[in-house]
């Protein structure tokens, strides 16, 4: 019945609008509107309005930026993520100049040559080879400076020279969650494949590999600070996304394949706890948590997130990464179960 | 190539009469369904577009419900969804069906077909004096693999498990495995097939394009005579014919995956407890192969849309659009690149970071071209004559989303910036605002332009200001505000961000851009409206409403099949000689020989 009445609701909505349209397009040529005289009306409060949009685009804009400056990541905990973010700081102060400069030109054209007059007359102009080689080269010239800069922060990134032994982790991920493997005293992760799954063996480990008896299977991870660690990424099923935001760090877990990210965490958590940017965002969380009648507090933690699409639980596949002190991480890995023992 | 034109189509006296009797001859089917006039071709794939844009956009709406709400129970939802919304409260696995097919029809039915599709029909045998397509029959086929596509994928929504949900890039495992996810079982085959119509729709008619643009310009209308709608088209088609062949074989091999136990695309994979027999394949394959075309297919929507923008802002500057060399060659170099630097969207793939180098260099060189374009938009519009009407409004919209987009282009195309926002909202901001907006505002630049070619009838102006500026304002504040999301952290594709604590303090952000998305989904009603009331009841539309200079405007206003009553026109000059000195009017039309003593202007 209700279903029934909206539909009628809506039917007799329409038809009342279309009379309404109607009648004002009837008075409109009963009145022998001059259509030109229209246009120029029309002109007149929407090359207005598009200033009006301008202002309103950029005071959004910085409003934005400045109200919600707080809620953009913190400080970078890695080494390369430091360089990652110098890199996107330049990047932004580029395009948000270009941005600055093009759209306040675009809509005061709009608003400065819309048609107000009957007499109002377009200037003819067909190109202009100066200016046309003015605005091909200058971003030519940018963008090579960029890319320049840009590749050398990615090779730098991949380039996996370390001045030290790294430290191997195996980040393994199925639907939904996150495994790691450190590669335990040999440093040296043992063979792996899905076809060696088997009870307690979640990660496929090979058993007869001497390499991974000594390995660890953990479902939190510990990392020591300014050591270089090699991530090696595995999937069980489909493809994840390993994507640690604070670290600046992503590589996708591909089946049937193995993937490597290479990095050095350059901030304990603890000191990350303790870093004014982070206790101010973590402050503000808190206060939204309590207003929202949360129970627990949210406390600053590294973490891994899956960031490809992967299932039903995609938006809940996390694990928690803890950077600290070598000597506390040596005594984390002492207490956690080698492979050979799990078995 | 006019002695060509002649002899394929007919310009002579008999043929007209031919054509003639064809108009006695129709009847309602062969007039409106299978019909293989262009103009009618042209509003069908329209229509179509719309009623699938309209499904687009009611699930964005839907999963908008979500993400500002999460978890909340909302009538509308189990209304809509059915059993897939329990007590109104969205089910994970449809909030991923909603965002893939909301993806997948905005992408290729509205902005491929309902873009591209309406606006070649229409104008590529108007603006370069023809009769019609070369083959006015495969380009009804092509419009009917399209509308059985489109019926495939919208059957595809109420299978059993749902619609296919593993993203509108079907990435395998994921989408090969049915115990994977409940998606990729019936619903996920059908999206298959439906996209296999799609592609054999679009690439019969994209060769129909090719065809009809290199031989059936009429006497006089020199490539560099042409307008830039028609470059835009053209070069689309090019794209489209050699990019598409690559995604059917890549839809194909996943396929066999799926149904035949063939391993393109997998290897070494435990799911449901068990190994799957499956080894050798590689997930990374079916990547290269959808982005080869993936990537291309994101010009394919855009540059219809830049061309339709050149035509509208030219004709509304009172002024020729500048740059035109440099137009077609920056449309050309688009087009070029296009094809080199589908990697960048798979920088964190794990492939060699060397090719990861070579892609970022490729991708941002596509900045070049896309700022000669942006700029000479801005030089057309500086002392002009600015007739703002509601197609030039959109033209406009369509110049700053295409800036503003681009512009996060350059940090998403820098691999080493790419590995911390790839696949975050910060994408999801970039690719709406330079290719979702600029499309759509293209589209309605077009429809609002030239829907008085196609009905005979103007649509109603004070509703198309208003449908213009909530749209506007409303797109903006949908998409600019999820950069900030993006630079949070926060990845695409979550059901809800409530697992992690880290982003409690993006909730007012997702409520305001919900807020935005509604008001801008209420807003195109008015444009429905105006489209279906201005069909049947809008004012009567003079000929040449625009005083514009191309030839479609010489037609007359009733559709006749061969669109010219007698001889076919002859061209004279280029398609930009608006206020022209020493002209009597502010546009002098394509027919015009020139006057004596008037500069030519070279083309």
């Amino acid at each position: 019945m209700i279903g029934l009445l909206t539909v009628v609701v809506v039917v007799l909505a329409i038809l009342a609008i279309v009379q309404i349209v109607r009648v004002f397009e009837l008075s409109s040529e009963v009145r022998k509107d001059d259509e030109r005289e229209n246009q120029l009306k029309a002109n007149d409060y929407n090359g207005k309005l598009m200033l009006l949009f301008l202002v309103l685009m950029m005071g959004g804009f910085i409003w934005g930026t400045i109200a919600w400056w707080d809620i953009m990541l913190p400080k970078a905990g890695s080494e390369h993520g430091v360089k990652t973010d110098n890199l996107m700081a330049l990047t932004m102060i580029v395009i948000i100049a270009v941005f600055m400069i093009t759209q306040p030109l675009l809509f005061y054209f709009a608003y400065k040559y819309r048609g107000v007059t009957k007499n109002q007359k377009a200037e003819y102009i067909e190109h202009n080879n100066k200016l046309e080689l003015i605005w091909t080269t200058i971003p030519a010239v940018v963008l090579a400076g960029i890319i320049l800069y840009g590749l050398t922060t990615w090779i730098d990134i991949f380039s996996n020279e370390f001045d030290e032994e790294p430290i191997y982790v195996e980040v393994y991920s199925k639907q939904f969650g996150w495994n790691a493997r450190l590669a335990g005293e040999d440093n040296k992760l043992g063979y792996a494949n899905v076809r060696y799954i088997k009870g307690a063996n979640i990660m496929g480990v090979d058993p007869d590999d001497i390499n991974a008896l000594d390995d660890r299977v953990v479902s939190e991870l510990y990392l020591p600070v300014n050591k270089p660690v090699v991530f090696r990424f595995r999937s069980q099923d489909v493809i994840h996304s390993a994507y640690m935001p604070h670290f600046r760090l992503q590589m996708n877990c591909v089946p049937g394949t193995t993937t490597q990210f290479a990095f050095t965490p350059t901030v304990t958590t603890s000191e990350m706890r303790q870093d004014k940017g982070v206790m101010k965002r973590v402050d503000n969380i808190n206060k939204l948590r309590m207003e929202a009648g949360e129970e627990d507090m949210y406390e600053f933690d590294y973490v891994l997130l899956c960031n490809k699409i992967c299932g039903s639980a995609h938006y809940n596949m996390q694990m928690k990464i803890v950077v600290v002190e070598e000597s506390e991480y040596n005594d984390w890995l002492k207490k956690q179960t080698t492979f050979a023992e799990a078995i | 190539m006019a002695q060509v034109a002649e002899h394929l189509d007919g310009t002579t006296a008999h043929d007209n009469h031919d054509a003639h009797d064809h108009h006695h001859k129709e009847t309602f089917i062969t007039k409106y369904i299978f019909s293989t006039d262009h103009k009618m071709i042209g509003k069908q794939f329209l229509i179509t577009g719309i009623f699938m844009g309209l499904i687009g956009m009611v699930m964005s709406l839907l999963f908008r419900l979500q993400l500002a709400w999460p978890e909340q129970s909302f009538p509308i939802l189990e209304t809509l969804l059915g059993k897939w919304a329990p007590d109104g409260v969205m089910d994970p696995n449809i909030y991923l069906a909603l965002v893939t097919i909301h993806g997948t029809i905005m992408v290729f039915f509205v902005l491929t077909a309902g873009l591209s599709g309406t606006f070649s029909n229409l104008l590529i045998p108007l603006q370069i004096g023809a009769r019609d397509m070369a083959s006015g029959f495969l380009n009804m086929v092509s419009y009917w693999l399209f509308f059985i596509s489109s019926v495939i994928m919208v059957v595809s929504l109420f299978v059993e498990a749902g619609p296919a949900a593993a993203g509108w890039t079907v990435y395998p495992p994921l989408s090969a495995l049915p115990q994977a996810m409940p998606g990729s079982g019936l619903g996920m085959t059908l999206w298959l097939i439906s996209m296999t119509f799609f592609i054999a729709g679009s690439l019969i008619g994209s060769l129909n394009y090719i065809v009809t643009v290199l031989n059936l310009r009429t006497k006089g209308m020199s490539m560099t005579r042409l307008p830039l709608t028609i470059w835009a088209f053209f070069v689309t088609a090019i794209l489209g014919v050699l990019s598409f062949p690559v995604l059917l074989s890549a839809s194909l091999l996943l396929l066999f995956d799926r149904s035949m136990g063939t391993s393109f695309y997998l290897s070494d994979i435990f799911i449901g407890g068990q190994v799957l027999e499956h080894a050798g394949g590689s997930p990374v394959l079916f990547q290269h192969l959808f982005w080869f075309l993936g990537h291309p297919e994101v010009y394919i929507i855009l540059l219809p849309a830049l061309g339709i923008t050149s035509e509208v802002i030219s004709t509304n500057a009172r002024k020729p659009i500048f740059g035109y060399r440099a137009m077609v060659g920056s449309i050309l170099a688009i087009a070029f690149l296009s094809f080199i630097v589908w990697g960048h969207h798979m920088f964190v793939t794990g492939m060699n970071p060397f090719l990861g180098s070579v892609f970022t260099f490729t991708t941002l060189l596509i900045a070049i071209p896309s700022a000669v374009k942006a700029f000479n938009y801005i030089t057309t519009l500086w002392k002009g004559n600015l007739q703002l009407t509601t197609g030039m409004l959109f033209s406009i919209a369509l110049v700053s989303t295409f800036i503003t987009g681009g512009l996060t282009g350059i940090v998403l195309g820098d691999s080493a910036l790419d590995i911390n926002v790839h696949d975050t909202y910060f994408v999801v901001a970039h690719f709406h605002i330079v290719m979702g907006l600029s499309a759509i505002f293209g589209l309605f630049a077009g429809v609002y332009h030239w829907f008085p070619k196609m009905f005979g009838r103007m649509m109603n102006k004070p509703l198309g200001y208003v449908h213009f500026w909530i749209t506007f304002v409303c797109s903006y504040g949908v998409f600019f505000p999820m950069h900030f999301l993006g630079l949070a952290g926060l990845p695409r594709r979550y059901y809800a961000n409530t697992a992690f604590p880290m982003f409690d303090n993006l909730v007012d952000i997702n409520v305001l851009i919900s807020f935005f998305a509604i008001a801008g989904g209420i807003a195109q009603v008015i444009f429905l409206f105006n489209f279906f009331y201005s069909m049947y009841r809008g004012k009567k539309a003079e000929q040449n409403p625009w005083r514009s200079n191309t030839l479609e405007w010489t037609t007359p206003v009733e559709h006749i099949h061969g669109n010219w009553p007698g001889e076919l026109p002859t061209v004279h000059r280029w398609a930009y000689d608006y206020s022209k000195p020493g002209a009597e009017e502010d546009f002098v039309p394509q027919t015009v020989p020139l006057q004596p003593g008037e500069k030519a202007t070279g083309h």
